[in-house]
């Protein structure tokens, strides 16, 4: 693989996704630390939110620390270079939302919706590029789609005015193939001008050669987190993917030695457990779940005595989709009654 | 007692789905159905089915309002729509059952705050959103038994039920419905989220709610109190099924709905569509009543 000269920007997680495994309980202190210490390794953006996305706040998906307004006024004004972005997903943050991280100062919004239903995202990509504001569009388990739909989704999001199309592999299901394939059909369907993302997640440990593949096939931005915090097994963990990508040729602008220690020195220290690939977060990757699941399952699992892997291959095999979190204790409570009456 | 006539506004899905429902309804009989499109399949159904219809748009139906003594008109069309349709029909003395996001009028959760709207007169209800209709009985059950300080509901429902205009708005969803879950359902605050499943074959509407009170649940009573709502809300959907809970967890009170349609005109699965449809109706046999009894008097306009 060639990928000699190309200039990728690398996108950080930890303060968003990572918010996942810490239940969005990262304090303000480590969000700044985190951040400061990221930017100095010359890592260009960091999102900063709850780990659904703005207005994430909720009994649904948990309560964080501090609001994403405390967060985002308390993190960008420290920033040197690296600018900020945030998430939002149609349906649980709304336009308001927006507005409010425009006012703190955020140069990026992402957003998200499930990869069969970018036309839910008009109304907050119009807003967001008429803010002017760089415009992502998120898409979601992009492997539970067929490339073809999945570029005509994108499409959607383009023609609303995202400037930038992710393929999100929100299960970290994907083998390069596939990825490749997503990437490809993007970028044969999307304007020149429209840049292609990848976000990946660490479930069966592709997530370095997914993001690699996903270069090769015409991404030009890459997610990832230092060591890894994110959900499930985590994101690609960036400081390795930065390393390979130098050794590559690849143009990061990112230092390698300074990023490596903002993950050994400040996250792997703020981390509740390991990130690793447990039995749980396996399945996820496996059987195709949405990686936040990853706790839920855990803790209602252990709440009414039944197999937290039983849980999250039940949500795989109901097709479930990202923020479905609510399905979890229900079906804890089903499995439960049906192991006691069996 | 002669049943008072009424207009539909609106032939597409939920317009459709309300006329099988009304042409069972002891009160009201609907007489018109208001489309855009001459080809649409709610407007032949309803020729079908005997009824006058127009393409016209609400301009069509004016002229004929009187003449066929018209008192109540269902819209189902959207909320940028509405505010037009409702000052035209108002104009003409119609009481119009909004079921539109526009939530112009005051707002209707039959199981919850019917009975409010009796002897008011308002010339204009509106009906929440299909997540609001679905949930805030449930709100509204925990909160009559003590103070919610919080509640927050998810609703999923099949992304084939979720037409163009739900998805071209969906903020309007969430606050409509939070909006709701404050004024009806009686929690302090409240909060929406709304979650679009594409699997197949589609999913039946699932809703949680997930109350926070203020002190203690009183779990016996708040049990009772969920038990009577549902039978409440099973008179008008009898597809609105308890899945699990209350669960009870500190402060958290969690109740897991489901909600099947009848599949008058929409497949069961839909029962996010459904319940608009009920409840719509519900609250326009209620206005019927008072209109056949007499008993109805416009509230002056404050305009």
């Amino acid at each position: 693989m060639n990928l000699k000269g190309r200039k990728i920007v690398l996108h950080d997680m930890c303060l968003r996704d990572g918010m996942h495994p810490k239940q969005h309980q990262i304090s303000i202190a480590q969000m700044i630390a985190v951040a400061t210490a990221l930017d100095a390794a010359g890592v260009p953006l960091i999102e900063v939110t709850h780990g659904d996305g703005l207005g994430g706040a909720s009994v649904n998906y948990g309560f964080p620390a501090h609001s994403d307004e405390e967060y985002l006024r308390a993190v960008i004004p420290k920033l040197k270079r690296a600018r900020v972005s945030a998430l939002l997903l149609p349906g649980i943050g709304t336009v308001e939302h927006l507005q409010l991280a425009h006012d703190c100062g955020v140069a990026t919004i992402r957003v998200a919706t499930h990869c069969t239903e970018a036309d839910v995202s008009e109304q907050h990509i119009t807003r967001a590029r008429k803010l002017g504001l760089d415009t992502v569009g998120f898409l979601m388990m992009a492997h539970m789609v067929e490339p073809q739909e999945l570029a005509r989704q994108g499409k959607l999001m383009e023609s609303y005015g995202a400037n930038c199309i992710y393929c999100t592999d929100s299960a970290g299901y994907m083998l390069p193939d596939d990825v490749s394939a997503r990437i490809k059909a993007l970028r044969a369907t999307l304007e020149p001008g429209t840049e292609i993302g990848f976000h990946g997640h660490h479930n069966m440990a592709m997530g370095i050669a997914n993001s690699l593949a996903a270069i090769e096939a015409g991404a030009g931005r890459i997610d990832g987190s230092a060591a890894g915090l994110g959900a499930g097994a985590g994101n690609t963990p960036l400081e390795v993917f930065n390393a390979v990508a130098t050794r590559m040729g690849i143009l990061t602008g990112v230092d390698v030695f300074r990023l490596m220690d903002v993950a050994e020195d400040l996250v792997v220290p703020m981390m509740d457990q390991p990130i690793r690939i447990d039995r749980d977060a396996l399945i996820l990757g496996y059987a195709g779940v949405y990686s936040s699941f990853l706790l839920f399952a855990k803790r209602a699992g252990a709440k009414y005595g039944v197999s937290s892997a039983d849980i999250l291959v039940e949500l795989g095999r109901l097709k479930t989709v990202g923020g479905q979190e609510d399905m979890i204790e229900d079906l804890a409570i089903n499995m439960a009654r049906a192991k006691k009456s069996a | 007692m002669a049943k008072i006539k009424a207009a539909l506004i609106g032939s597409g899905n939920i317009g459709t789905d309300l006329m099988y429902k009304a042409l069972r309804s002891p009160w009201i009989e609907p007489v018109w159905m208001v489309g855009i499109d001459a080809a649409s399949d709610g407007l032949a159904k309803a020729r079908e089915q005997g009824l006058s219809t127009t393409a016209a748009g609400v301009d069509g139906l004016l002229p004929h309002l009187q003449k066929d003594g018209i008192r109540i008109a269902f819209d189902a069309t959207s909320a940028y729509v509405h505010p037009e349709n409702a000052r035209k029909l108002a104009a003409h003395g119609v009481v119009v059952i909004d079921l539109t996001p526009a939530a112009i009028g005051p707002y209707c959760v039959p199981s919850v705050n019917l009975s409010e709207h009796v002897g008011k007169g308002a010339m204009n209800v509106n009906m929440v959103s299909c997540g609001g209709q679905a949930t805030i009985p449930i709100v509204a059950a925990v909160a009559r038994v003590q103070p919610v300080a919080y509640a927050e509901i998810v609703a999923t429902v099949s992304s084939r039920s979720a037409g163009p205009g739900t998805r071209k708005n969906i903020d309007e969803f969430t606050r409509t419905t939070a909006s709701g879950i404050e004024k009806v359902g009686g929690a302090k605050r409240g909060k929406a989220i709304i979650i679009l499943n594409p699997a197949e074959p589609p999913l039946i509407m699932r809703d949680v709610v997930h109350c926070l009170t203020e002190g203690e649940p009183d779990q016996a009573a708040i049990r009772a109190s969920i038990e009577a709502m549902l039978a409440e809300v099973q008179k008008y959907v009898p597809g609105y099924q308890l899945k699990n809970g209350p669960v009870f967890d500190g402060r958290r009170v969690s109740t897991y709905l489901e909600v099947a349609g009848l599949g008058d005109y929409l497949p069961r699965y839909a029962g996010n569509l459904d319940i608009m449809t009920a409840a719509a109706l519900r609250t326009g046999e209620l206005i019927a009543e008072e209109i056949a009894g007499g008993r109805f008097a416009a509230a002056r306009r404050a305009s």
